[in-house]
């Protein structure tokens, strides 16, 4: 029997690389020992996609654009167990968003992204624009009054692309540009079955095609240069005789078997979240989104889902008119630059220590009051913007951009880091 | 591999000639694709003109219709409520609608064929949000108006925004004009469209 086994997978080797792929990824893919609890979510990440991939695919088997609203109620009703599949797709994407924020985070407090894992960084951070257009063409789908008006916001936000700041195009002709744009988008003159149809096609082909070839770019460019762990050392640097890193262990087995009761763990939580708190009080799937899209009847307040809150927050907190361009223009940059800021981080952040474990104080300050203010904001994006709520929005908008542009390059000078150790530690 | 014997300028030439025609092709290819996003005929067709008729709208009333999907308003305001319009001038981004956000028959201080009568689209000029319609005065408006509630732009009786508020614009006018003394047409202009 087994040489069965190992006959077949000769005759795969000699044509494919298979058993050199399992090596280089696998059992002989050198990760640091030191990983810790937030380690986990990149994993955590995967699974949630081959959730979402799964209970995607069979909501389609059920799902018909032409019929958004009733059709997600035929699957909520009357196909059997389509409302469990429904729930794991929808509370899904709330987790996909968790996991992936707390991964981002631990990101930014190891140092991850600096040198050489640049591109690392890059394609998560590709994979956290796909995963929020995924979201929201998503959100359209259901096809309830939070999706209609949801959409109507987001499409028009085409309509404040500032074209008049190119040469030969005045504001009239802006207008024009950004209504036709719309109208493109919408491919109607309203909201109507031809976007839905529109936006199906992307969610459940165009897009997860995208993300699947991204998540795999992003862990091919991974494995290149190796993990980075919570102490910011590299274990390249010091090797054994054989050429390992003396500080790495095979990923398979440690890690898979780490892995796994982090995945059991995520998975009851994920459940429990799933059978007893399916909409989240209003958080997961907003309560106007139980009544059909009507295009005359506004909810009295529309608000993103909790995952855009921060840039969503972002975009209403800006209220100025400057160089001639309008505070919803004005919005727009805000909301757009606080992403594209995330792309920049590499080449932002000066400090010559990665790992947060070792900067300094301010460095320390900044990052926690960074991870307040970004909950703050996401927590401000879901409410009415009154008052104090507005100012609030405002003051955490004005941190965020100049954590990045000032906190970042300049905090080194500021502080005195500790020493980083050659080798990695149990973080004692 | 060797160059030896290779005619590298040409080689330039010919690999910058067919990128140029592939590119060329790709562009052509791509127009069907982009093209297709388009409304269709058929949605085209469904933007027709809408009649309203406010024969029996009270005064200080507003009736809702819907045109290619939008909510447009008929109000029909009071001397009152068309008397205190200027006291406001003011307050108002653009109290002259110079905005083109009305046919050139509404760039009045009313903003309407008829004083009596305002058409509006109902719709936020800042997100898209439908506004509430208040004919008494309130905390936020003294005369009345439009206040939206998502993000708190607020407009007067002739749909003009006021200084301070997310929306950028003045409440679009859309096209219409009257059939009759008391019938409106909106999205078309083959009726009466002085006053």
């Amino acid at each position: 029997m087994m040489r069965v086994v190992n006959g077949l997978i000769d005759w795969v080797d000699a044509r494919l690389p298979v058993v050199n792929a399992y090596k280089k990824h696998m059992s002989e893919y050198y990760a640091p020992k030191n990983f810790n609890f937030w380690y986990y979510f990149g994993v955590l990440s995967m699974v949630v996609l081959v959730n979402q991939l799964l209970t995607g695919i069979w909501l389609t088997m059920f799902y018909s654009p032409s019929q958004g609203f009733e059709s997600v109620e035929y699957i909520m009703r009357d196909v059997q167990w389509g409302w469990l599949i429904r729930y794991m797709h929808a509370v899904g994407a709330s987790a996909f968003f968790a996991v992936v924020y707390i991964h981002m985070f631990r990101g930014l407090m190891y140092g991850s992204y600096k040198p050489p894992r640049e591109l690392v960084w890059i394609f998560g951070m590709l994979i956290y624009v796909a995963l929020m257009a995924e979201g929201f063409l998503g959100y359209v789908l259901p096809w309830g009054n939070m999706s209609y008006w949801g959409a109507q916001v987001i499409i028009s936000l085409a309509g404040a692309i500032p074209f008049d700041i190119l040469p030969f195009i005045g504001p009239d002709d802006a207008k024009d540009i950004g209504e036709a744009l719309t109208t493109w988008v919408r491919g109607d003159y309203l909201l109507s079955t031809a976007t839905v149809n529109k936006f199906f096609a992307l969610h459940v082909v165009a897009i997860p095609l995208v993300l699947v070839a991204l998540v795999f770019l992003h862990i091919l460019a991974l494995h290149e240069v190796g993990s980075n762990n919570p102490d910011g050392v590299e274990i390249k640097q010091n090797k054994d005789e054989n050429g390992i890193p003396k500080d790495g262990i095979p990923f398979h087995p440690y890690y898979t078997v780490k892995d796994l009761p982090g995945v059991i763990i995520f998975l009851m939580i994920f459940a429990v979240v799933i059978f007893f708190f399916p909409t989240g009080g209003g958080y997961l799937i907003e309560k106007p989104n139980f009544v059909a899209a009507n295009p005359l009847k506004t909810p009295d307040h529309i608000a993103p889902v909790w995952y855009y809150g921060p840039y969503y927050a972002m975009l209403r907190a800006t209220t100025i008119e400057w160089l001639g361009m309008s505070s919803k223009t004005w919005g727009l940059i805000a909301m757009g630059g606080g992403i594209v800021v995330l792309f920049l981080l590499p080449w932002l952040d000066r400090h010559p220590v990665k790992s947060i474990r070792y900067k300094g104080w301010l460095s320390k300050l900044l990052l926690f009051v960074f991870a307040a203010d970004f909950l703050m904001l996401g927590y401000l994006g879901t409410q009415p913007a009154t008052g104090t709520a507005k100012t609030l929005a405002q003051i955490g908008t004005v941190y965020y951009f100049l954590f990045f542009f000032i906190g970042l390059p300049l905090a080194h000078r500021f502080e005195k880091s500790k020493p980083v150790p050659e080798r990695v530690t149990g973080g004692h | 591999m060797s160059n030896d014997g290779v005619n590298t300028s040409r080689r330039t030439f010919l690999i910058g000639l067919t990128s140029t025609v592939g590119v060329a092709g790709a562009i052509g290819a791509a127009v069907p694709f982009v093209k297709s996003w388009q409304p269709s005929a058929k949605a085209e067709n469904a933007g027709a003109p809408v009649e309203v008729d406010v024969s029996k709208l009270e005064m200080g009333q507003r009736v809702v219709a819907e045109w290619r999907g939008q909510p447009v308003w008929v109000v029909r305001r009071t001397d009152d409520m068309v008397a205190n319009l200027d006291k406001l001038n003011d307050q108002l981004k653009d109290p002259e609608s110079k905005d083109k956000q009305q046919p050139p028959y509404a760039a009045n201080e009313w903003r309407s064929i008829k004083k009596e009568y305002l058409v509006l689209i109902g719709i936020c000029t800042h997100l898209g949000c439908s506004p509430l319609f208040e004919e008494e005065p309130t905390v936020e408006l003294k005369y009345g108006g439009f206040f939206c509630p998502c993000h708190g732009s607020k407009f007067d009786l002739a749909g003009r925004v006021y200084e301070g508020v997310p929306a950028p614009t003045n409440l679009v006018v859309p096209p219409h004009s009257y059939v009759s003394d008391a019938v409106i047409i909106v999205g078309s202009e083959e009726g009466e469209t002085k006053a």
